[in-house]
């Protein structure tokens, strides 16, 4: 370590189940310097304080979506936050809210990719193409309709912050919502009326009460929020002209 | 997935939201200052006689209807999902209250306006 090394107290909920009735706080203190992410100073307890520290990480910047945590309170990516920020006070780092806790900070992610595999994340073709026809055309402004939601990374953040998800787990939630928008305003996918079976139900689209925290915390500027407005402007058009439109009242 | 009737509400919600963002701080102004001061418009403008005139016509009637029961529904769906919001999870009874109390006004306003004749 350099010599102008601070010391930065952390604090971690501890979540051992075969000791621990409940998670409880344990603090390290922790040397740093100012480039020090906050998945570095859990690194640094792992490697030297406390070996049995659990947390989960892989790239280190902000893409594989593994090391979402509650860093003072707010869902954040450790990776994308710095020590420095918190110092000279400390910080207290959380298993993300809403979602069980497997070991300290690492939550179980059942759920998520249980609704992830049911919104059928990739696109249903619009209509069978043979090999010779050659690939699917798409302009820029097809693309731009989906592009932002394509960014995300499944790091649930914004199921950390959604209250919504918080009170009813059955609601589909922020993140997947904005990726089944991703697939529906693919101009090569035909495979809205699947998918909105699901969206226009009470679990889907209707579950959000327009909060917005899970535009605000995503690391990747995606806005969920946005992505589920349009789509309750879509349903509720759909609700009213089902009848009268061919194949709007869906299966 | 059972279909959501929630649009039905969410219509009358952003329908009234719409109107209340485009004609609510006009209104205020003109019935709650230029009118009682007399700026703009004189202060005999709002007296019973122009009232009564204005609802006795269908535009007026519409126009007096759409202001009263789209702002209720507005009104009671924002109340109806801030309560969910901070905790409050009487689902039924704060549904009822609410929605109810949008649909007694909408059936009050559109009754006295049908009753006065012209």
């Amino acid at each position: 370590m350099a010599e102008n090394e601070k010391i930065i107290e952390i604090e971690v909920l501890r979540y051992r189940p075969e000791q621990d009735k409940e998670p409880v706080l344990q603090t390290y203190k922790v040397p740093f310097t100012d480039d020090m992410s906050v998945l570095q100073g859990l690194q640094y307890i792992k490697d030297y304080l406390d070996g049995t520290v659990s947390f989960r990480w892989s790239c280190r910047m902000a893409i594989c979506g593994s090391c979402g945590m509650m860093i003072d309170g707010k869902p954040k990516l450790s990776c994308k936050t710095f020590l420095r920020d918190y110092y000279p006070g400390g910080l207290r780092v959380e298993a993300l809210a809403h979602l069980p806790i497997e070991r300290d900070l690492v939550v179980d992610a059942t759920d998520f990719v249980t609704k992830l595999e049911s919104i059928k994340p990739y696109i249903i073709p619009k209509e069978p193409r043979a090999l010779e026809q050659g690939e699917y055309l798409q302009t820029p402004q097809q693309r731009d309709m989906y592009e932002q939601f394509s960014s995300c990374i499944n790091c649930m953040l914004c199921y950390a912050a959604c209250p919504q998800y918080g009170l009813n787990p059955k609601f589909t939630g922020p993140g997947i919502l904005a990726l089944m928008h991703r697939y529906n305003a693919d101009s090569r996918d035909g495979g809205q009326a699947e998918r909105n079976e699901l969206g226009y139900a009470d679990e889907g689209y209707w579950g959000c009460t327009a909060v917005g925290y899970c535009s605000e915390v995503c690391p990747k500027g995606v806005d969920p929020a946005n992505a589920i407005n349009q789509n309750k402007m879509n349903s509720a058009i759909n609700y009213f002209t089902r009848f009268v439109t061919p194949g709007g009242a869906g299966k | 997935m059972k279909r959501s009737n929630e649009p039905i509400f969410w219509s009358l919600f952003g329908a009234g939201g719409m109107l209340a963002a485009l004609i609510g701080p006009a209104l205020v102004f003109i019935t709650g200052i230029a009118v009682p001061f007399g700026f703009v418009f004189s202060p005999d403008t709002m007296s019973y006689a122009h009232m009564l005139a204005f609802s006795q016509s269908w535009a007026g009637k519409v126009f007096v209807l759409a202001v009263i029961a789209l702002f209720l529904w507005h009104a009671a769906h924002r109340i109806h999902i801030l309560l969910h919001d901070f905790g409050v999870h009487a689902v039924t009874a704060v549904r009822v209250l609410c929605y109810g109390g949008a649909f007694a006004g909408t059936v009050i306003a559109a009754y006295t306006l049908l009753m006065i004749k012209a």
